[in-house]
């Protein structure tokens, strides 16, 4: 597994000696560095310069439709049926914050926020302690086929959600749950296990056997060595789980559109329900889309090294 | 962060003691594999029921028709090729899986390679990689917003139509006319054309009406009297109409606007023979006539509706243009994982390619490549297994009028099941047919997983 190595490349190159380039740490240094990349030799062929305007228009055409998208939500309905977001640059007087205050008045929207923190907060929990505990066993307790049930783990990495939802739907229907956010939760924990445990195995299959040899040796209990010894040292890698699990289950909408019912549903259902309606409800959609990005944005600029970490850990490896 | 970085950092051999462990005798001072169990036992218990038992039932209940009352056999699956909307379904993400995952892999290679070396490179990836955080629902109501039709709302058309205005002024008068008793009538390929035929060095006149003032191009002028010309035909295209009255119907009044940018044609026996445009003044010069009479057309292009962009979420373009949000979506991905990858290519090999005299994209090409392919394959395949259940990019960003054209297997599957049609069979029928599709992508996955960890 190089996955561990990756954020390095996310431009947040700490940890020396992580790759096996040595060069690949100086990726933000200037000119005169030994390595002549083929990156280098292209910028050296079409002039720094040309490569430098392309990356800023690619950047632009990376931001902008956000831009947009939060532009159109401060603008009146009126507005946005009249004219693109960008007229608002020139005239500013269009901003207003009256989406965002019909929204915040809106039950059904406010609702629909706290479904969604109460659907990924206690989702990401369970998942991370579940798994945690998985992962533990694979990576230092023996027992009979542990490899061919982790090489099942594995294989599970990559079946499509769909395979389950009818079969869940109904057992959810016998059971009397269907439509509740506890059956929302638990939907998402069954999913998220097998990529949980695989990326915490993973790692904590890298810790060193002598620390552990060493806790046996002094008596630790098996779940205490679990607790005060592969957890801290987990730390990086659950949080890397937990960021990751916590914006798969915010994001999430097709569980949520087959599980949830209208008293249980997060933001992302609700707002896909006035989709019909896409230029009508404009503000609405606009100012809801924004908000529900708002959290993930924050996680995102702020855990920015683990969630890349995560990502990457869930390549196909 | 030393203690906790050195595990990470060396994986793989981590990963090697554990499976020495496993097979070695050094168990001894392990604890008995009963506890395993009690650690496992949460977990087991999830995936038994949310996957395990799932898959199976799923294929099971793909046996029985809508209501699971009657055993159908395989009757679903035939189901499944014969009704058109999962045809299409079908067909579309055949497209996706061809054109996605290819498309992202290279722009993803691309970007990796141009910031190889660009000072600002961390912001440029995190920039990229930031649609990776937000939801599809949010990417989707964002390209809805960009694919508006209407240039004046939707920034694609916006950019595309004032791109065509600058590279190509085209004026058009969708709403001009002729006055009924106008030298001018209905030609037969469409646009208008003078009654009387004319030849070289005759000036005609071709008075229109019903072009509203205010879209009148910009610099447009007063309307001039055509100048005779040897060896051309010359005239005036100009608004027939005098504002506040007065005037005469057919005449250039001196105070008439002229109307610029019109295509006129001089045609014989059905041959355009010579075509120009009308001057700021509304005059032309039809140059390079021979000899004989012509007929003087204005060409229908002039009389069509102004050029409104691109229709991104008509039915024949709405698969394409979800592929471009997708792009979007996925590009940062790609391009943080093969970054890592090129990080870690030992230059030696650049440089003894280079010493060997080898061009840069010979390079590129035969050395930096296929040293990246174990990287491009995962990335590649990992993108094909997303595309396969491509879902709510679909579902978000077609309208509904178009959702069919744009339909792919996952959000068929939810459709049948779920979203009005209630057939649990066929439902079941397509998510047994998703699973089938990602086999391989799983033998893949387990194949590489056994041999980093042998």
């Amino acid at each position: 597994m190089s996955g561990d190595g990756v954020p390095e490349a996310a431009g947040q190159g700490t940890a020396p000696g992580t790759a096996p380039a040595p060069g690949a740490g100086g990726a933000g240094v200037g000119e005169g560095a030994p390595r002549r990349s083929v990156g280098s030799r292209i910028v050296g062929r079409l002039g720094s310069g040309a490569v430098q305007v392309v990356l800023v228009l690619l950047a632009l055409f990376w931001l902008v439709p956000t831009l947009g998208l939060f532009i159109a939500s401060l603008r009146s309905p009126q507005d946005n049926a009249a004219a693109g977001w960008w007229t608002a640059l020139a005239s500013p007087s269009q901003i207003t914050l009256e989406n965002y205050a019909n929204l915040l008045d809106n039950e059904a929207f406010t609702g629909s926020f706290w479904n969604t923190i109460l659907i990924t907060v206690p989702a990401t929990v369970i998942i991370v302690v579940i798994a945690a505990l998985a992962a533990y066993a694979f990576a230092w307790l023996e027992f009979p086929g542990r490899d061919w049930l982790f090489l099942g783990v594995v294989g599970l990495l990559v079946v499509p959600l769909q395979v389950a939802l009818v079969p869940i739907a109904q057992i959810y229907g016998a059971l009397g749950i269907f439509g509740n956010i506890v059956s929302v939760v638990l939907f998402h924990v069954g999913f998220g296990l097998p990529f949980a445990i695989f990326l915490l195995r993973n790692f904590f299959a890298a810790i060193p056997r002598d620390l552990l040899e060493a806790a046996r040796m002094d008596g630790g209990k098996e779940f205490t060595i679990f607790r005060r010894v592969i957890l801290p040292l987990g730390g990086p890698a659950i949080a890397s789980l937990a960021i990751f699990q916590f914006l798969w289950v915010w994001n999430d909408l097709l569980v949520a559109l087959v599980f949830a019912d209208q008293t249980s549903q997060p933001m992302t259902r609700a707002l896909q329900s006035e989709m019909r309606q896409f230029g009508a409800n404009i503000d609405v959609i606009s100012a809801g889309a924004f908000l529900s990005m708002i959290v993930p944005l924050i996680v995102f600029f702020a855990f920015q090294r683990y969630f890349v970490q995560g990502v990457m850990a869930g390549a196909v490896k | 962060m030393a203690t906790t970085g050195d595990p990470a950092d060396a994986p793989e051999r981590g990963a090697g003691a554990a499976g020495a462990a496993a097979t070695g005798g050094s168990g001894r001072l392990g604890p008995p594999s009963w506890l395993a169990a009690v650690f496992l036992l949460p977990a087991l218990v999830f995936l038994g029921a949310y996957m395990v038992y799932p898959i199976v039932f799923s294929v099971y209940r793909s046996l029985w028709d809508a209501d699971g009352l009657v055993f159908v056999g395989l009757g679903n699956y035939a189901a499944m090729f014969a009704s058109e909307s999962t045809f299409i379904a079908l067909r579309n993400n055949v497209v996706w899986l061809v054109v996605a995952p290819t498309l992202v892999t290279v722009v993803g290679l691309l970007f990796a390679v141009l910031t190889e070396r660009i000072r600002w490179s961390t912001a440029f990836k995190i920039v990229v990689f930031m649609p990776m955080a937000i939801s599809f629902l949010a990417s989707g109501v964002i390209f809805r917003l960009v694919y508006e039709q209407d240039p004046d709302r939707g920034m694609a058309n916006a950019v595309i139509t004032s791109v065509r205005d600058t590279v190509a002024p085209a004026a058009s008068y969708p709403d001009a006319r002729p006055r009924p008793e106008s030298p001018l009538a209905e030609a037969d390929g469409g646009g208008l054309a003078l009654g009387e035929p004319a030849s070289a060095g005759d000036t005609v006149l071709l008075p229109l009406v019903g072009v509203p003032n205010d879209t009148l191009p910009d610099g447009t002028e007063k309307a001039a009297e055509p100048e005779a010309k040897d060896g051309a035909v010359t005239g005036t295209v100009w608004l027939d109409f005098t504002r506040g009255g007065g005037g005469t119907e057919g005449d250039l009044d001196g105070a008439e606007t002229g109307l610029p940018a019109m295509e006129v044609q001089a045609v014989r026996d059905g041959e355009v023979a010579a075509t120009t445009t009308t001057r700021a003044d509304g005059t032309f010069t039809l140059d390079g006539v021979g000899g004989g009479a012509y007929e003087i057309r204005l060409s229908a292009r002039n009389f069509t509706e102004p050029y409104n962009g691109v229709t991104w979420l008509g039915p024949a373009l709405i698969t394409p243009s979800i592929i471009g949000a997708y792009l979007w979506v996925w590009a940062g991905f790609a391009m943080v994982l093969i970054a890592a990858g090129l990080a870690a290519i030992p230059r030696e090999a650049l440089e003894a390619a280079r010493v060997d005299g080898g061009t840069e994209w010979q390079v590129f090409r035969r050395v930096t490549v296929p040293l990246l392919s174990p990287v491009l394959l995962v990335v590649f395949v990992t993108l094909m297994i997303y595309v396969l259940k491509i879902f709510d990019l679909v579902f978000i960003i077609a309208p509904g009028s178009v959702q069919s054209d744009a339909n792919v297997l996952a959000l068929e599957m939810w459709r049948v099941s779920f979203g009005g049609a209630n057939d649990q069979g066929l439902g079941s029928a397509l998510a047994v047919f998703l699973l089938l599709l990602v086999i391989p992508a799983m033998i893949f996955q387990i194949r590489r997983f056994r041999q980093e960890n042998s």
